[in-house]
């Protein structure tokens, strides 16, 4: 324990030494960029990291094309602020198959939008260290997931066949083809981040931020009309209320709360005072019991 | 949580999140079986402070008619702590398991570790990051094997803060005369154990706290079904006990990244292990031993933010990036100390406490050692002895099996810099990578300094003709003899 360091400083001086070992000893590093706020923190980190040098690695996005507008709004303008290498990458088999979650659902969309996306993207970038942006209290699954977790060539993450890690001493060795997802934040708490952001003053999307917006029930969420691809019966049902959204990702699959919090210590209030976790406004999680284990095991971050 | 803090988050947020600003960070290890109410302690702790959620609990509610071991409309909390499909169905834990909470004066990261005996490895993994140890106890049991395997084992990586948490005071009456009984035979086993460890000034602050988990006694506030106990209640005891440090404070940097934006600017990365460090002191670089002064300390900054400045002084725990006045030679794995302090050990050979942590034994072959930074090629010379995890007796062994912990001598392929783990944690623990499966092997602690014993280098027929050669025909190159 350091009595001279807050939480925060703390957290933030670990995830800089697990960025640092792993521009130091990995080959080709990509930083997982989903423009969320645990993304916003870890650019963040990023470029203190490695200041004043520009982080040693791009960012990649993979990009469902089924994402807010605002959010790859924000991608695009933080990108040139900070003047750092993005990859965007769409799978094209989907495109060309014109994936839609209002009509293939959540599992189809996300399988080939997201899981088959990402392997496309690291195949074709031939990253050996990915860095993403999970934390180990988001889900019960995660709280045993390693810093630096082990994938195969395939990307699948087999529970059974992980290093143990000890002291801040990682195991950065790995043979060719294989890789490693590496989680910068996972020591961190949904509290911790948003008092990061808040002390530190970082910009994040609006959409976390309550404010009229058109809105309509779908599969048991609130889901927001972010444009015309929202089936017609739908939009005819679309009534502008003051909501805000915990979690970002595809807006069919993201549901929002209804909430007045508008400014960061408001939604840090709500979220202090709330009864229910982050994850239940994402959809993907409530398909099956255990789901994000399987994700996991198939691929998904 | 309690309601006093919902009101000050209700009432006053901004001054709320500025108090929280400030709070501290503790990392502890829960030490202990399912059958101690170890997840239950987990469980209460988590829903006191408010990491579970409503939606998690109903979950868990759910689940508990499925895989629980508790009956009637109790929630299992073990099947709310635990994460991973597989495990849950066959109802035992595997690995460590991180969890967090936090109160208004601190957040707790718990390293979650099941207590079964093959299971060593994950004990060491997450007692190596801990500040304190709860290690549990049933009040009904007593000190057993497994009481005296986590003692040991916390005490072997170091940890000097220690709460014994006699739990379920409930099924013995809250009897005070239990408790003593329990404190008793647990201070007279901390006395052998001390002769066991491989550390010379390692004393532990240990305190006892009798709990009931279950019924919530003496967790979050003082029961007064005990009011012969006049500690505290785990929760606030946690919130303020002073975590025991060991007193080496000599600067020391090892350097982890070398970053070079430009030809004008050469800055070594890294996180300070130990000390203090400030502008214009005079330091020296190991390996080369080369040494110059600090020219300046640059914090971890956002290029976005533009009060903040270079600062003068940094600590340990900071990353921070420093520049030196003259242009020596630097790379990743180097050590920076300052001049004047403590010396580090340097050398290419050391004892140390080996775990065995690979399904693989040992073998007869270099593996990499990894020390801070610095990777080096490394054998083990010889394995002195191995301890019983359980009655800590030495025993005689040439070689190391899964959960094995024995004392060995190392030998490195070059010189390095380190500490003892008893003063130095960051710079004298160190992990054993196979080169061939790239498996982390084991984990070791540098308890001592050893003299390398060279092995009397063998000549080949072809090597000793070279020799005889070289000597007959070019006798003006002074060559030796083999």
């Amino acid at each position: 324990m350091n009595n001279r360091m807050t939480h925060l400083k703390q957290l933030e001086a670990e995830s800089i030494y697990i960025l640092r070992e792993v521009a130091a000893t990995f080959e080709k590093p990509v930083m997982m960029y989903s423009i969320g706020k645990d993304s916003s923190v870890m650019l963040h980190l990023a470029m203190k990291a490695f200041y004043p040098a520009k982080p040693p690695f791009p960012l990649l996005h993979v990009d469902t094309l089924w994402k807010f507008k605002e959010m790859i709004e924000f991608r695009d303008r933080r990108v040139k602020e900070l003047g750092v290498d993005l990859v965007v990458h769409s799978n094209p088999e989907g495109i060309e198959m014109g994936i839609n979650p209002f009509v293939h659902g959540s599992k189809v969309h996300t399988d080939i939008m997201k899981t088959q996306a990402l392997k496309q993207a690291l195949n074709k970038g031939g990253y050996d260290a990915v860095i993403g942006g999970a934390r180990r209290d988001e889900e019960k699954s995660r709280a045993k997931e390693r810093i630096f977790s082990f994938r195969d060539k395939n990307h699948r993450w087999d529970p059974k066949n992980q290093r143990p890690e000890l002291w801040n001493l990682f195991n950065t060795k790995i043979h060719k083809g294989e890789s490693v997802r590496v989680f910068p934040l996972s020591n961190w708490t949904e509290l911790d981040i948003w008092q990061y952001i808040y002390l530190e003053k970082i910009p994040i999307v609006p959409l976390y931020l309550a404010k009229e917006r058109p809105v309509v029930e779908y599969e048991g969420a609130k889901i927001m009309v972010d444009d015309d691809r929202v089936p017609e019966e739908l939009r005819k049902k679309a009534r502008n209320e003051v909501v805000r959204f915990r979690t970002l990702g595809c807006y069919p699959l993201t549901g929002a709360i209804e909430s007045t919090a508008s400014t960061l210590p408001e939604i840090i209030q709500e979220m202090l005072l709330s009864k229910s976790s982050e994850r239940e406004g994402r959809l993907i999680d409530k398909d099956q019991e255990g789901s994000m284990e399987k994700k996991k095991i198939e691929g998904y971050f | 949580m309690q309601n006093t803090q919902q009101q000050s988050i209700s009432d006053n947020i901004e001054k709320y999140l500025k108090e929280h600003e400030n709070k501290q960070m503790l990392r502890f290890i829960t030490c202990g079986s399912v059958d101690d109410g170890k997840s239950t302690l987990i469980g209460r702790l988590l829903y006191d402070s408010k990491m579970i959620f409503e939606d998690q609990l109903a979950a868990a509610k759910n689940e508990t008619k499925k895989y629980g071991t508790v009956e009637g409309e109790e929630i299992d909390f073990a099947l709310l702590i635990d994460g991973l499909q597989s495990e849950r169905e066959q109802g035992i834990t595997i690995d460590v398991a991180y969890r967090f909470f936090s109160t208004d004066k601190r957040k707790y990261i718990i390293a979650d570790t099941p207590g079964h005996e093959q299971y060593t490895r994950n004990m060491v993994t997450g007692a190596s990051t801990a500040d304190l140890a709860v290690i549990l106890i049933d009040a009904r049991k007593g000190v057993l094997t497994q009481t005296r395997r986590h003692a040991f084992l916390v005490g072997l990586l170091g940890i000097r803060n220690i709460v014994v948490a006699i739990n379920k005071m409930d099924l013995v009456d809250y009897s005070e005369a239990r408790f003593e009984q329990i404190v008793k035979d647990y201070r007279q086993m901390y006395e052998q154990l001390r002769f066991s460890l491989p550390y010379k000034s390692f004393h532990q602050k240990i305190d006892f706290i009798p709990l009931s988990a279950l019924r919530g006694d003496n967790v979050v506030e003082h029961s007064e079904r005990m009011p012969w106990y006049e500690g505290e209640a785990l929760l606030p005891y946690l919130d303020t006990v002073t975590i025991e440090r060991s007193e080496f404070d000599a600067f020391r940097f090892p350097v982890q990244y070398v970053n070079r934006p430009n030809l004008d600017f050469r800055g070594y990365a890294g996180t300070i292990a130990s000390g203090t460090v400030c502008c214009d002191d005079r330091i020296i670089v190991y390996p080369s031993k080369k040494s110059s002064r600090i020219r300046q300390i640059v914090p971890p900054l956002s290029p976005e933010a533009k009060n903040e400045e270079e600062t003068k002084e940094a600590f340990e725990s900071m990353a921070v990036t420093l520049t030196l006045a003259d242009e020596i030679d630097i790379s990743r794995g180097d050590m920076i100390v300052k001049e004047g302090e403590k010396e580090p050990y340097f050398s290419d050979s050391f004892e140390a406490m080996l775990v065995w942590m690979d399904e693989e034994a040992m073998k007869n072959r270099e593996y990499t050692l990894k020390l801070y930074a610095k990777e080096s090629n490394a054998s083990i010379a010889s394995v002195m002895f191995k301890r019983d995890v359980n009655n800590w007796e030495k025993i005689e062994t040439k070689t190391l099996e899964l959960n094995d912990i024995a004392r060995v001598k190392i030998d490195l392929a070059e010189k390095v810099a380190f500490d003892l783990y008893e003063e130095n944690k960051k710079t004298g623990a160190f992990i054993l990578i196979d080169k061939i499966t790239n498996n982390t092997v084991a984990a070791g602690m540098i308890a001592g300094v050893s003299t390398r014993q060279k092995k009397e280098r063998v000549y080949t027929e072809a090597e000793k003709a070279l020799n005889a050669y070289v000597r007959e025909f070019y006798p003006e190159w002074g060559c030796k003899p083999c």
